[in-house]
């Protein structure tokens, strides 16, 4: 197991760049200047208050900057700066030395904004694009380690599967803004009925659960959340486990008032949550990697969570939706701060190798046992508490059997695994070398794991404080009524659950006596299953191999083919516009016209006929100009002035500029040969399906409701005569500031061109 | 080519073309012209020059490297676009100051609109300047 | 007059078509420039044609006397030719670079970026040639 031998090799490897070193704790104290920020708010929205706060972004597309706290959002913009900060601490000391860990925390920073912008969106756009900035910012940090390949594929990976989530998670909001006309949280939440009776119901449904799964890594696109465990160890604890693979999670969660209450989705849940925990929970035994393992049990509780949104109606649902959620967030965090501690310690995270740690490591060794103990679900922890929730939540539901025998399952798997990962390595014997002799980690990297097993205690033995503060107000907010929340509880009498719980205890106690036994029959299992991670590398193949293919077909490197396939294309283009728009009724007639007008005419084909036919470069020169000219007698006898004027100059300067050229190329020879008649009849027919367009397009009446407005507005409103200048340098102002822009480019680059010193290959070279 | 009569009387010209391209400029908001007039009439008094003279010498009458001129117009442009926002308004809202204005005249009326179109008169004329120069040169 | 300026336009585009198919990269050129008055008289024509009445107000006026040329085609068209100008200057500089560096118009002949299938083991030599820091690359 290369992966388990610890990534400090990988990332020490290199020459320590120290820029920004003496720095890096100030992301952590700018991540708990936020929660410290945010914790005033708290008071208001235990109470059901709701704050709102904004400014215009984009108003004419009703883009809005805002930001909305509420229960659901304040709980998790809470876990995320909280969490943020010990981990930001303890990331400041893990990469210390390392190479960029300046910029390591950067990322990581920005990733935490991002992540705080989605929870506290109150604009469906808005949230897209943190959502999108989340990916983007993970990708960064997933392939920290880019010198190793294995981390830039799973980088790469990430971003692609989460990236197709987003584009349809786009599509799925605009298809939202399309039934409800609004993309503000408040309008969209308050539209339930209106969108689940709509047509559009099920696209929506479709889209925005494919971001949502893809996001928070359901089976069966599941398969780069283990691989971004690439990542440094903060990365994972921070991204992988307590934040960003809940945006997700939490998507479902804000939209559940809008969204949840039908069928199809509370099958889609039930059945993607339900397979993907106890798949999940499985793979995890599998794994001789602690993060690894930790990685498979994070895709269990996503699972779990995803399980428990599925109800639309249920309040105990709910409550164990977000007792559990707040319980993962702090243990899952914590344990995998304590495998990075471990990893820092000893340079391994072999399962296999490790044992008797807590003699070396007491610190780390208590903060594992007790967030272990949390997450095995044993009282009096708050991992306890959530468990019995859930199972109450569970017979509750709709779907209640199914659901409870998934739970159970996963709980019992999960049970064994807080054993393999927490219990194992730091009791009974060493079990082999390891690198490092080991050692205890500094104060910063021990502060996280600490603080937030310790919490769990707390809250374990104080369920009313996490209910007041972290608990009820999301459930109300997921249910979008009041006072819905189900009382925590650590004792709450002999009960179906408390059974349950026995028998998840029991079973759990079996298959940890087991593991080893049921690993390497596992692993011998999985050799013969097919595997989703080579089933996508399978995929990018196939998508590489189909540019390749028609990369050859239509890019032949020869300039006239190029030009051949666009016209075809265009050709193509205007015949299908012609059919589908129908040959209208279009009649010829003789116009009655000035002689100036036919002088005009007939002085444009000319100089056309005259461009075609020669074969000498001036005549050819002469011909443009000539046709130039006909066109800017076009423009001045239809009273456009201005556009005359400057095809006049334009002219000029184009003869000016095309001679000064011209004479140093070589003269013009004539083509011939079977080609050249493909490309007559290409260009006539393209000639002639312009013609027919624009004799349609006369047939139509045209709409002048643009230029009556410049018309009327251009004297009273802008102070200027010449309506076009007007609509040039003040209504359009900023699409003339785009073309002027073009044209300065156009100039710099052509003087880059000219200007630079290429030396000439030879013929002789290129052969 | 050198001609005494055309380098003579492209001095003449150039110095036509130039008074003659600032005046399209100015007029252009209530008659013909503008910016992109104004700027092509100024380009094609320097090419004039340098077509006579060559463009040694044109470049010595106009002192600034012409895509500099291009790129301070695109700068210029910006700011007038810019300047709206400190007022509140979107970006490139015209802004009009009406020096004197009376209840029946409007006054010297200055904005940032014509301050826009100068710099649409450089850029055009420095990017043309800069393409013709450079071709010139090297072909 | 629309009618006739629609099938003027067929003819531009048609000539200025059959001349960007040219092997020789001066016919496409000439192409260009045909086919950029042929989009600008099609926006042009687009708008309607008015004989004589530029949209210009009277001194006085608040508004035009009614019939006028409308205004909106006019000013794409009028940043369009600008345009269509600047991108033609370009062309014609890459034109006349490639001619300097590779001597010849002709596009079949241009293949140093894309060798003809078969000769690829030629294209290192060419590339170092021309890219400077790749020679680099390779002998380190």
């Amino acid at each position: 197991m290369g992966s388990a031998t610890g990534e400090a090799a990988a990332h020490g490897a290199k020459p320590a760049n120290r820029r920004g070193q003496g720095l890096t704790w100030v992301p952590a104290a700018l991540a708990a200047a936020i929660f410290a920020a945010l914790w005033p708010a708290m008071p208001p929205v235990a109470g059901g208050e709701v704050l709102r706060w904004g400014a215009a972004w984009v108003p004419s597309l009703g883009v809005n900057f805002s930001v909305l706290v509420d229960g659901l959002s304040l709980t998790f913009a809470l876990l995320i700066s909280g969490i943020g900060a010990l981990v930001m601490l303890f990331a400041a000391k893990y990469m210390e030395g390392k190479y960029h860990s300046g910029r390591f925390a950067l990322y990581l920073f920005l990733f935490m904004l991002a992540m705080l912008g989605v929870v506290l969106a109150d604009n469906l756009l808005t949230l897209f694009v943190f959502w999108e900035l989340t990916s983007i910012t993970s990708y960064l940090l997933i392939g920290f380690g880019h010198a190793d390949a294995k981390s830039r594929r799973s980088a790469l990976q990430a971003l692609l599967v989460t990236g197709m989530g987003g584009l349809a998670l786009l599509a799925g909001f605009i298809l939202i803004y399309t039934v409800v006309g609004s993309f503000d949280l408040a309008v969209v939440l308050a539209s339930g009925d209106v969108l689940r009776e709509s047509p559009l119901y099920l696209p929506i449904l479709v889209l925005v659960l494919a971001g949502a799964f893809t996001k928070s890594a359901q089976f069966p696109l599941h398969f780069w959340l283990p691989n971004a465990m690439a990542a440094p160890t903060p990365v994972s604890a921070y991204l992988h486990s307590a934040t960003m693979v809940k945006a997700g999670v939490f998507l479902l969660a804000r939209l559940h008032p809008a969204l949840a209450g039908t069928d199809v989705w509370l099958w889609s849940l039930t059945l993607f949550g339900g397979v993907t925990a106890v798949f999940a929970s499985v793979m995890a035994l599998r794994q001789t990697d602690l993060k690894q393992a930790l990685a498979y049990t994070t895709l269990m509780a996503l699972g779990t969570l995803v399980l428990f949104l599925a109800d639309g109606t249920s309040s105990y649902a709910i409550t164990g939706f977000m007792a559990f959620l707040v319980t993962h967030s702090l243990y899952k965090a914590a344990l995998f701060l304590v495998v990075g501690t471990v990893d820092h310690g000893t340079g391994t995270r072999d399962a296999r190798i490790l044992g008797g740690l807590a003699r070396a490591m007491p610190v780390t060794a208590f903060a594992a046992a007790l967030a272990g103990l949390s997450m095995a679900g044993l009282p009096p922890f708050v991992g306890f508490i959530a468990k019995e929730v859930l199972y109450k939540g569970a017979g509750e539901l709709a779907l209640g059997t199914i659901v409870t025998a998934f739970a159970l399952a996963s709980n019992a798997l999960m049970f064994a695994v807080a054993g393999i990962v927490c219990l194992r390595p730091f009791w009974g014997r060493p079990r082999g070398e390891t690198p490092v002799k080991p050692h205890e980690g500094p104060w910063q990297m021990l502060a996280g794991p600490v603080v937030l097993s310790v919490l769990g205690l707390a809250f374990g033995l104080m369920p009313w404080l996490k209910q007041q503060i972290l608990v009820s107000p999301g459930v109300d907010a997921v249910l979008g009524r009041d006072g819905e929340a189900r009382d925590l509880r650590l004792w709450a009498g002999v009960n179906l659950a408390l059974i349950l719980s026995l028998v998840t205890f029991a079973l759990g106690i079996v298959l940890y006596a087991a593991h080893v036994t049921l690993r390497d029959g596992l692993n011998r299992l999985g050799t013969h299953l097919p595997s989703l991670d080579a089933g996508w590398d399978r995929f990018l193949d196939g998508l590489k191999a189909l540019a390749a293919w028609q990369t050859r077909i239509l890019q032949s490197g020869r300039l006239v083919n190029y030009m051949a396939v666009t016209f075809v294309t265009l050709l193509a283009g205007l015949v299908a516009a012609l059919i589908a728009t129908g040959p209208g009724p279009i009649v010829l007639e003789m116009p009655y016209l000035l002689v100036k007008e036919w002088g005009i005419a007939l002085l444009v084909l000319a100089g056309t006929g005259v461009v075609v036919s020669t074969n000498s470069r001036i005549t050819a020169l002469a011909g443009l100009g000539v046709v130039g000219v006909g066109v800017a007698l076009i423009f001045i006898t239809y009273g456009a002035p201005d556009v005359a004027i400057t095809q006049l100059l334009v002219e000029v300067l184009v003869v000016v500029l095309v001679a000064l050229a011209i004479l140093k190329l070589p003269s013009l020879e004539p083509e011939t040969g079977r080609r050249r008649w493909f490309d007559a009849a290409l260009a006539l027919g393209i000639g002639g399906a312009v013609t027919a367009i624009m004799l349609m397009v006369l047939e139509v009446p045209i709409d002048r409701r643009l230029s009556d407005y410049f018309e009327v507005t251009s004297w009273p409103e802008a102070f200027g005569r010449n309506i076009v200048n007007v609509i040039l340098v003040d209504f359009r102002a900023l699409d003339t500031f785009g073309e002027i822009a073009v044209v300065a480019v156009a100039g710099i680059a052509a003087l880059a061109l000219l200007k630079t010193k290429i030396a000439p290959t030879k013929e002789e070279d290129a052969r | 080519m050198k001609s005494v009569i055309v380098e003579s009387g492209a001095r003449f010209l150039v110095a036509l073309l130039l008074v003659f391209s600032v005046y399209m400029l100015l007029r252009g908001h209530n008659l013909p012209g503008g910016g992109f007039i104004g700027g092509l009439v100024g380009a094609v008094g320097f090419v004039i020059q340098a077509i006579a003279c060559g463009t040694e010498s044109a470049r010595k009458a106009l002192r600034v490297d012409p895509s500099n001129i291009a790129m301070a117009g695109l700068g210029i442009a910006l700011l007038a676009g810019l300047f709206a926002a400190l007022f509140g308004d979107a970006l490139f809202t015209g802004q009009w100051l009406f020096i004197g204005a009376t209840e029946d005249s409007k006054g010297l009326p200055l904005s940032t609109v014509l301050v826009f179109d100068i710099g649409v008169y450089l850029v055009v004329m420095g990017a043309i300047l800069t393409l013709v120069f450079a071709l010139e040169e090297e072909a | 007059m629309e009618q006739i300026l629609a099938i003027l336009i067929g003819v531009l585009v048609a000539a200025s078509v059959w001349l960007m198919l040219s092997r020789n990269v001066v016919r496409f050129l000439f192409g260009l420039v045909l086919i950029s008055n042929a989009a600008n008289l099609v926006i042009f024509t687009g708008g309607r044609l008015t004989l004589g009445a530029p949209p210009l107000i009277d001194e006085g006026a608040e508004a035009p006397p009614a019939l006028v040329a409308n205004a909106l085609p006019q000013a794409l068209v009028l940043t369009a030719i600008v345009i269509g100008f600047g991108l033609l200057a370009f062309a014609l500089a890459l034109v006349f670079r490639a001619y300097t560096a590779l001597g010849t118009v002709d596009s079949d002949e241009m293949r140093l970026a894309e060798p003809p299938e078969g000769e690829e083991g030629a294209a290192p030599a060419s590339r170092r040639a021309t890219t400077p820091h790749l020679a680099r690359e390779a002998a380190e």
